[in-house]
């Protein structure tokens, strides 16, 4: 065999390799995203019920509560990012990164501090390596999230908000995580968790054409609205973490797909090559084979004479 | 009107139980509450407890509730907490097994839980 053929020949099975292994993944990760997405599903109901019982007790009562109310002139605000662990899923992490990002300079032109809180290895990396502060992370369960993580992730930063400013605490709380829209879309996209905007809350339960009973409040609306709403911030983190994963999954099953199709087509041009090079050494073959046949029947015709 | 509630008994993470009832009891942070069908609105904060539903076709169903919300409107019931069993699903053994636990390593969250399941467990 030709040394040219030999080069192609090996070529084409470093990347059948490589073929299999990104299509074990991509078949992986499509299986995991059904998992996610029930879990998202399961998660609705909780997540429903509770911000019809925040709005309930925001719009049924005057209380003013410090997770509600918004500050004159916020100066500080806490960015939760959410990423992933582990590689190899595309834009997925850096495509929040980036929304992190531009989030934060839109708090700085509104001359806001901002504190960070990371989710996910990604995430961390890419702050560690900027040399950049970040107040607290986690990692190690963003492809499969529990409501105890969401639990640990929201503690800090309830604590965070309810200090005062001037001792450390923030005025805002805003998450940056991955919508999953389909299979085939996921958006980065940031939202204020903190302070609850109520209008927003209202509006939509009024679009609904819902009105809300005068409820009556056990104990007191001041102390339902105190247990509520750190609930209602962990479900808010558990369903953003939730989101994230199913769209992890599937930015790592499209990311996956493209690689294996890319190797599809590298496999098919170096096959072409490698039958090229071995047309050519047959023919180079059988030109020496002739050319010497040849020049032996012209030295033996000359003998003769 | 045959009178009877909707409760949704809901944990963070999945759907519990729903279904028809007349009647529900429930732990709230100021004693226990019982509410038929027709209650005025009511919104309260639960205690860790056992829950009694007693559903429409006479049944009973007993659930351990941790904590979590009791929201009444409308003859509809909706029972959040961050987890909650049904009473069948407790594994006696394992939530005696966690109490003792608990007990001897002092984690009184632990050990409330775990209580709370029993007690669930025993009304059953």
């Amino acid at each position: 065999m030709g040394a040219q053929l030999r080069v192609y020949k090996r070529r084409i099975q470093a990347v059948t390799a490589t073929k299999k292994i990104t299509k074990a993944m991509e078949m992986i990760a499509a299986s995991r995203i059904v998992k996610a997405q029930r879990k998202v599903a399961a998660s609705k109901p909780y997540a429903t019920e509770l911000t019809r019982a925040v709005t309930a007790v925001a719009t049924g009562s005057n209380a003013k509560h410090p997770l509600t109310t918004e500050v004159e002139t916020p100066t500080r605000a806490a960015v939760l990012l959410v990423t992933s662990d582990r590689g190899l899923a595309g834009g997925y992490s850096s495509n929040a990164i980036k929304a992190a990002e531009r989030l934060r300079e839109r708090l700085a032109s509104e001359g806001k501090e901002v504190d960070t809180y990371i989710v996910g290895r990604k995430g961390v990396a890419y702050y560690g390596f900027r040399e950049r502060k970040v107040e607290d992370s986690w990692t190690g369960f963003t492809d499969n999230p529990a409501y105890s993580d969401a639990k640990s992730i929201a503690a800090p930063l309830i604590e965070a908000i309810q200090k005062e400013t001037a001792e450390g605490g923030v005025d805002e709380l805003h998450i940056v995580f991955t919508e999953f829209v389909s299979m085939m879309t996921q958006n980065a996209v940031d939202d204020r968790m903190l302070p609850l905007s109520l209008d927003d809350v209202a509006e939509e339960s009024t679009r609904k054409g819902e009105i809300l009973p005068l409820f009556d409040f056990e104990p007191s609306a001041e102390d339902v609205l105190d247990a509520l709403l750190p609930r209602y911030v962990e479900s808010r983190i558990y369903n953003a973490l939730l989101q994230a994963a199913a769209s992890e999954h599937a930015a790592r099953r499209r990311a996956m797909k493209s690689a294996t199709d890319n190797a599809g087509d590298l496999i098919k041009s170096l096959s072409r090559l490698a039958n090229a090079a071995r047309q050519a050494e047959i023919t180079q073959e059988i030109s020496e084979i002739v050319g010497g046949a040849s020049a032996l029947a012209d030295a033996t015709a000359g003998s003769d004479k | 009107m045959a009178a009877e509630l909707h409760v949704e008994l809901v944990a963070a993470d999945r759907s519990v139980w729903s279904g028809e009832a007349t009647l529900v009891v429930a732990r709230t942070t100021s004693g226990d509450i019982g509410v038929m069908p027709g209650h005025q609105p009511l919104l309260g904060v639960l205690e860790s407890g056992p829950v009694t539903i007693r559903t429409s076709e006479g049944g009973t169903v007993i659930a351990a509730v941790h904590g979590g919300f009791i929201s009444f409107a409308d003859d509809k019931l909706s029972l959040l907490a961050e987890i909650a069993e049904l009473a069948d699903e407790i594994d006696v053994e394992r939530a005696e097994r966690a109490l003792e636990l608990a007990k001897s390593d002092a984690d009184a969250a632990a050990q409330r839980r775990a209580d709370v399941r029993l007690r669930a467990v025993a009304v059953r």
